[in-house]
């Protein structure tokens, strides 16, 4: 287990270091950060000393290399438009997006796990075949206009769910505010949670439902109808416990994609997370949040794929981890 | 329908309810950004001049019909030439409880002359003389007709707070362009609001200030939360639930709609921004000829893109200077002609047409990505065939700055509310040493033209003034310097019983102190 977290960790590494190369040689194409420092009708001899100033006028080994200089120092370089640290930053935003992560998540699992069983047990039902047609409604319309149809709806013509924010939230640690403790807090990240796990959800129903249908017909569970179990017990301590396995491993990759969900959510719902702060990064060309977002975000995968490889080697004990780090 | 429209204005009227028990009046805010620094002199821009009039208060102001009105200057005269003298109002007190004397402006101009971005408007200044307490002269070089218009500019700052070194032994007056500094996280002015607390890109929230000067506002907002939403629905969408009472920028899609929605005001305001495409003549050779240049401007049809792409929100332009302005000619009409843009072109030589390349930024202007195809496919018409790319504005103005492209779009506001500063950096004579031309893609140069913007820059009599820069612009629109499309309108949207048709203006710095909320 040991060996198996350190060859982890330099796997991460070296993930980061790519990133952070890639980044680093797509920021030129990006634009010209100084145009959103300075106003439009300052001379071209003030632009050229803040550029002589910012270091941009150096080659790109040169940069680069400075980056990883300080990087090492744990210092990602200071956001143009934020004025700080780009990890402070970016760990300011984190709770939540976390935040609104994890409510998605939990609509998701909520959802899936009894919606997939179902329409896998009851293939033929009315209620099996609405829950998929809508599911492919679902996967085919884009986050952000499911998250705008829900603001028309929900908060313009009902008026019942406030429209973007993240409203009353309570302090609990450092800087994350949660959402989840008052009435305002709740009434403002459901919308939000709903958009973005209005991908994900369907592609676990079905997922959940293909696996389920697979194990259904294998020989231990047509030995166990044989045997005359309870049909409870079959579906749910025998069947579900294989069909969770690969449902494991594709959720802790999909937990990473959501946070690329995020963008697009955040961004229409105006949440103050680390997603629109992205997008916004990109429209002001702020590079160095820019950088320190894309190695942040490397690493939250890594790390998410880490822990998903822990969990699959408990739900499944033939599993070894120092063969799967190979 | 008509069921959910009475269930959003009784919902609009609940909230409305509750938030007029919580405070007195609070006024929440959205606009697409918020500002980026506290320190009104860091980056000049809109959002920095939209502050600057909540947390402090300018020399004197421009009114909705393009006024000066006195604020900070009791009075001023002209005491010779080069010297204007303002004599200041008394017992002013900034935030921090500092009264308010000349030695202010007078670090505050030195200041100004630092700042990488305001040093340029300011440029015509050679000193602030403290006469007495509560007296100022500016002094410029060469007689300046615009020292009012840049007396809109100079917003006096608490010279003893903003005076000594922070703890970590930085001088909190430095202007940082990146990275920390004191002015752009603490602020102390003389405006209606005190900052009470900021979250950049989230929120910032203003208290009204109890010792401001200006008791005879009948402004009434006690707080003021200001919310950036980027994205255009959410904001209408925030506004139309209730989340918000006043937004702005409205995007022309839902002006329709703000319009016709219950509880709702929508406010629209010709706006001074000038949309125009620009024909390098470095590039192709047809463009040097003014009957092509008159061609393009016949085919393009001004009057037909701001009704058909705008929705009607834009101002037709046939000139630089919109209406108001010194240089404005008011009968000048766009050239739209088809026929006689063929007859041009055959005339110039170019009867096949030829090929070129255009440019245009695609989330810069209102509009800009749709307005370039319709020129684009306008320009066929008289057998010019353009190869059209566009681009995000961060891609977009280091294209421009190559001048990458025969055609590139360039949308212009004159910093000073001035017709000469459009031709200074849009069509005089690219200069690098004066600067002057700066975004002149077309290399387009005239002589005469730059002489007339010359003489009008130390010409103090209004009238002749008037008349040098009319003849400027005559010039531009005889020989086709450029193609002017439209002045962008401004549009805010505001819950009903805001008033805030009162406090807005062509400038976009609504006066929020001055707000009166009915109650």
């Amino acid at each position: 287990m040991f060996a198996y977290l350190v060859k982890r960790l330099l796997q991460a590494i070296a993930v980061m270091l790519a990133i952070s190369l890639i980044a680093f040689a797509i920021q030129g194409n990006l634009g010209d950060p100084l145009r959103e420092l300075l106003g439009q009708s300052v001379s071209e001899e003030v632009r050229q000393q803040l550029r002589e100033d910012l270091g941009l006028n150096d080659p790109f080994l040169v940069q680069y290399w400075r980056f990883l200089g300080s990087a090492l120092q744990g210092d990602l370089g200071t956001s143009y438009f934020f004025k700080e640290p780009a990890l402070e930053v970016i760990l300011k935003k984190l709770p939540a997006t976390m935040e609104l992560v994890f409510g998605a998540t939990i609509i998701i699992i909520g959802l899936s796990v009894p919606l997939g069983i179902y329409t896998a047990i009851r293939p033929n039902s009315i209620l099996s075949r609405a829950i998929m047609a809508i599911s492919i409604i679902g996967i085919s319309i884009p986050v952000f206009l499911t998250a705008i149809l829900m603001i028309y709806f929900f908060s313009v013509e009902l008026g019942w769910m406030p429209s973007f924010g993240r409203g009353e939230t309570v302090h609990i640690i450092g800087s994350w505010d949660t959402n989840f403790l008052t009435v305002d807090g709740w009434a403002h990240i459901i919308m939000p949670s709903i958009a973005l796990s209005s991908i994900m959800l369907p592609m676990f129903i079905r997922l959940i439902r293909a696996e389920m249908m697979e194990v259904m017909q294998s020989e231990y569970v047509r030995f166990a109808r044989a045997k005359g179990i309870a049909p409870g017990r079959i579906y749910f301590v025998h069947a579900l416990k294989n069909t969770l396995l690969p449902v494991i491993t594709v959720g802790g990759v999909q937990i990473g994609t959501m946070v690329a969900y995020t963008i697009l959510t955040e961004t229409v719902f105006s949440w103050p997370g680390m997603g629109s702060m992205f997008l916004e990064a990109v429209n002001r060309v702020d590079t160095p949040l820019i950088v320190a977002y894309l190695i942040v975000v490397g690493f939250i995968f890594v790390v998410t794929n880490t822990i998903v490889d822990l969990i699959y080697g408990l739900v499944n004990p033939t599993v070894k981890l120092a063969r799967m780090g190979a | 329908m008509n069921f959910l429209k009475s269930c959003v204005a009784s919902a609009a009227l609940s909230i409305a309810l509750a938030g007029g028990a919580m405070a007195e009046n609070t006024l929440r805010v959205a606009y697409d950004a918020d500002p980026v620094s506290l320190d009104p002199y860091e980056q000049l821009s809109g959002g920095t001049l939209q502050l600057n009039h909540m947390a402090f208060d300018p020399l004197v102001r421009w009114t909705q019909d393009l006024q000066f009105e006195a604020r900070l200057a009791e009075s001023w005269e002209q005491i010779d030439e080069t010297t204007m003298r303002f004599k200041l109002r008394e017992g002013v007190k900034f935030h921090s409880g500092n009264e308010m004397t000349a030695k202010d402006f007078a670090w505050t101009f030195d200041r100004v002359k630092e700042s990488p971005d305001f040093k340029g408007i300011f440029a015509p200044f050679t000193a602030l003389e403290v006469v007495d307490d509560y007296t100022i002269d500016l002094k410029t070089a060469e007689p300046f007709p615009l020292v009012l218009h840049t007396a809109t500019y100079i917003f006096p700052m608490d010279s003893a707070f903003y005076s000594g070194t922070t703890e970590d032994g930085k001088d909190k007056g430095e202007i940082v362009k990146h990275g920390d500094s004191f002015a752009s996280r603490n602020i102390s002015g003389t405006g209606p609001f005190i900052v009470t607390e900021r979250e950049q890109g989230v929120k910032v929230t203003f208290e009204r200030f109890d010792g401001y000067w200006d008791t005879e506002s009948e402004g009434n907002v006690d707080e003021i939360v200001l919310t950036p939403i980027k994205e255009d629905p959410t904001r209408v969408a925030a506004l139309l639930s209730g989340d918000v009472d006043f937004i702005a920028p409205v995007p022309p899609t839902d002006l329709k709609r703000l319009e016709d929605a219950e509880g709702v005001n929508l406010i629209t305001m010709p706006g001074t921004r000038i949309i125009t495409f620009q024909m390098n003549q470095e590039r192709v050779e047809a463009f040097k000829d003014p009957k092509v240049r008159q061609a393009i401007d016949h085919a393009v049809n001004n009057a037909g893109i701001v009704d058909r792409i705008m929705r009607g929100f834009g101002t037709v332009g046939a000139q630089a200077s919109p209406e108001g302005y010194l240089g404005h000619i008011a009968s000048l009409e766009p050239r739209f002609d088809v026929e006689k843009g063929k007859q041009l072109m055959a005339e110039a030589g170019y009867a096949d047409g030829f090929s070129i390349t255009m440019m245009a930024p695609n989330n810069r202007y209102v509009n800009d990505d749709k307005i370039a195809q319709a020129v684009a496919s306008m320009l066929s018409q008289i057998g010019i065939t353009v190869d059209l790319q566009t681009l995000p504005k961060a891609q977009y103005w280091p294209e421009f700055d190559e001048r990458s492209a025969d055609m590139m779009m360039i949308g212009w506001h004159a910093d000073t509310e001035d017709s000469a500063n459009f031709h200074q950096f849009l069509t005089a004579c690219p200069d690098a040493e004066t600067g002057n031309g700066q975004y002149n893609s077309g290399n387009y140069c005239n002589e005469d033209a730059d002489a007339l913007m010359d003489q009008a820059n130390t010409e103090t009599d209004q009238a002749k003034r008037g008349e040098l820069l009319q003849q400027l612009e005559q010039i531009l629109y005889d020989e086709a310097a450029f193609i002017p499309l439209h002045w962008q309108n401004l549009a805010w949207g505001a819950k009903e019983g805001m008033n805030a048709d009162e406090i807005v203006n062509a400038l976009n710095f609504p006066y929020f102190g001055d707000l009166k909320i009915s109650e």
